[in-house]
């Protein structure tokens, strides 16, 4: 086995994801066949491969620090579940 | 006339003639969509009332001596491009009632361009499937036989195409999401170099590999629909800043003297026989057509799926973690505590296969797994970059399959993740390399199933795949054909 459900249970916490009992279970059969499958590249010596990020690099995408027109408050606030006019609102933390 | 089966440059003439106005062919988009909709399923949203405004407005546009190649067109826009003002859901229950208040910078373009946006394109749920099965809001079907998929994951895209419930549409491809619904409709699809396309407004998938291009019922069209959308954009770091050239002078340019590898690991073991039996035929009519065929290898392509089923899911699992019902999108409202809600909500608002690669990513992310995941599955792509690299030392373009097999039915692939992945092996390493490529018809299975051939050039070779693309249609008159679906 590559991965155990308590494994895919830990991982699930640190995604913010919670399965039910059965979905981990489904899910360790599944990622179990997946990481199977994508052991595949240890056949494939890398050892002096550098690893690439993107195909194409652009390197410093810079800008002049100018100010620039930017979405207004009422609409960066507009899709959330709740809000107050000024800021989103989640259950209190402290 | 049926106004609706035209294409973008056949729609243009009529209008620029006078005889028909896009408030017309707007309408008779809306009507086939109608008469049609209801068994393929292409859209997610109908942008109805905002269509006829635009249409209208295009019209007069045109009346004033202002109308280019896009000007009045009725455009389908994959659900994964954010539309001010008209609800963007990504396929997901999870963005269900999201209206963005901005437009992608593609949308702009194609907005400041004169088109009619009809509506917004069903895809797998944020473009992670190769069937349009794990969209949340039904499965549109293949125009071509009903009981079979259409791809994915812009396969909203290809089924409204080949149904011609749009004129033309605009696709997303992260590991084939263009190409391989567009081969399974027998409509031409075009994933441009990696940068070509800004990704401004586009929801991110794995953001490394994502690029927006067009869908369209011929090659003409799929120049007309690239040379509004690329460009660079200062709000997409990765677009690149390099001239646009005239796409469309490249249809006239044939093959003569033209290299055509032929890459002998993209027809090996699994290929359907149907398939490989239309593919070659388009690489001798090819040659007969005065390219010189060779055949060249690139000896990494069978790695490609496995890098990126690490790739793909570790950029999504970071990309995705803005979903937490805080912002945007769906909220539960049990929640206890912030981590509650953030957990709640996304559990109830992702389906199956979006967990599925979250937990991929998030695993092969992890602390201990790292190197023997991530960085690996990146040190292997740099070797399926240089196999590009080498490949075109050798020739121009390389033609190949764009899918191993003709479309599948519905339901066949769907308890079975990994054969599902394994179905794109052909069309993942261009996405991994970053390189320009394309699906074109050319020839349909024993069963009417359409079959599309892919034609894949260097960083910015855009050009020459039209090229091919072009003499290929010419030759093999497939374009054209209609699923009879009425």
């Amino acid at each position: 086995m590559k991965i155990t459900t308590d494994e895919v249970k830990y991982v699930a916490a640190l995604a913010r994801l919670d399965l039910g009992h059965e979905e981990a279970e489904a899910m360790t059969g599944q990622l179990d066949r997946i990481l199977a499958y994508i052991d595949t590249l240890n056949e494939l010596d890398t050892s002096q491969v550098e690893p690439t990020t993107h195909a194409i690099s652009v390197i410093n995408a810079f800008r002049e620090d100018e100010l620039q027109e930017s979405l207004p408050r009422e609409l960066a606030l507009v899709n959330g579940p709740d809000q107050n006019g000024e800021a989103f609102v989640v259950p209190r933390i402290i | 006339m049926d106004l609706h089966t035209l294409t973008i440059h056949q729609l243009h003439e009529r209008l620029d003639r006078g005889e028909v106005t896009s408030v017309e062919a707007t309408e008779a988009v809306f009507g086939r969509i109608d008469q049609v909709e209801g068994k393929v399923g292409a859209y997610i949203t109908l942008n109805r009332t905002e269509a006829m405004v635009q249409a209208e407005a295009a019209d007069q546009r045109r009346a004033a001596g202002d109308g280019g190649a896009l000007c009045g067109i009725p455009l389908g826009l994959k659900d994964i491009v954010c539309t001010k003002g008209l609800k963007t859901t990504c396929g997901s229950k999870i963005l269900e009632s999201f209206v963005p208040p901005y437009d992608a910078t593609v949308v702009k373009k194609l907005k400041d361009a004169g088109a009619v946006i009809i509506g917004k394109l069903s895809m797998d749920e944020f473009a992670m499937g190769s069937s349009n099965e794990t969209c949340a809001f039904g499965t549109p079907k293949n125009p071509w036989d009903l009981a079979h998929i259409c791809g994915g994951s812009s396969g909203g895209s290809a089924a409204a195409l080949a149904a011609d419930e749009c004129i033309a549409a605009i696709g997303s491809d992260t590991g084939g999401s263009i190409r391989q619904p567009a081969s399974h409709c027998g409509v031409v699809g075009m994933k441009p170099t990696y940068g070509r396309v800004s990704r401004y407004g586009l929801l991110a998938y794995a953001s490394s590999l994502d690029q927006l291009g067009p869908m369209t019922k011929d090659v003409r069209d799929c120049t007309l629909m690239l040379q509004t959308m690329s460009g660079y954009d200062p709000r997409d770091s990765t677009s690149v800043n390099c001239p646009v050239p005239d796409y469309s002078a490249a249809l006239t340019q044939g093959v003569k003297g033209l290299k055509v590898g032929v890459p002998k690991e993209y027809f090996g073991e699994g290929l359907d026989s149907e398939v490989e039996q239309a593919v070659r035929s388009g690489i001798r009519l090819l040659e007969e057509a005065g390219a010189e065929i060779c055949q060249v290898s690139l000896p990494h392509t069978d790695y490609g799926v496995a890098a990126y089923y690490i790739i793909a899911p570790a950029e999504a699992s970071s990309n995705l973690a803005r979903y937490d019902g805080v912002r945007f999108g769906y909220r539960h409202q049990e929640a206890e505590s912030l981590l509650d809600l953030y957990c709640k909500s996304r559990s109830g608002g992702f389906g199956s296969e979006v967990k599925r690669r979250i937990m991929i990513g998030t695993y092969a992310l992890s602390s201990g797994y790292y190197d023997a995941y991530y960085k690996k599955a990146l040190q292997v792509r740099t070797l399926i970059v240089q196999d590009f690299l080498e490949a075109f030392k050798q020739c121009d373009v390389l033609v190949s399959p764009v899918s191993p097999f003709p479309a599948w039915r519905i339901g066949e692939k769907i308890d079975d993740p990994l054969s599902m992945y394994l179905s794109d092996v052909l069309t993942i390493p261009s996405n991994l390399a970053g390189v320009p490529c394309m699906s074109v018809p050319c020839g349909f299975s024993g069963a009417g199933l359409p079959i599309g051939l892919q034609i894949q050039a260097a960083h910015f070779a855009e050009e020459k795949i039209l090229q091919v693309a072009a003499v290929l249609e010419n030759e093999l008159g497939v374009v054209g054909k209609k699923p009879s679906l009425v």
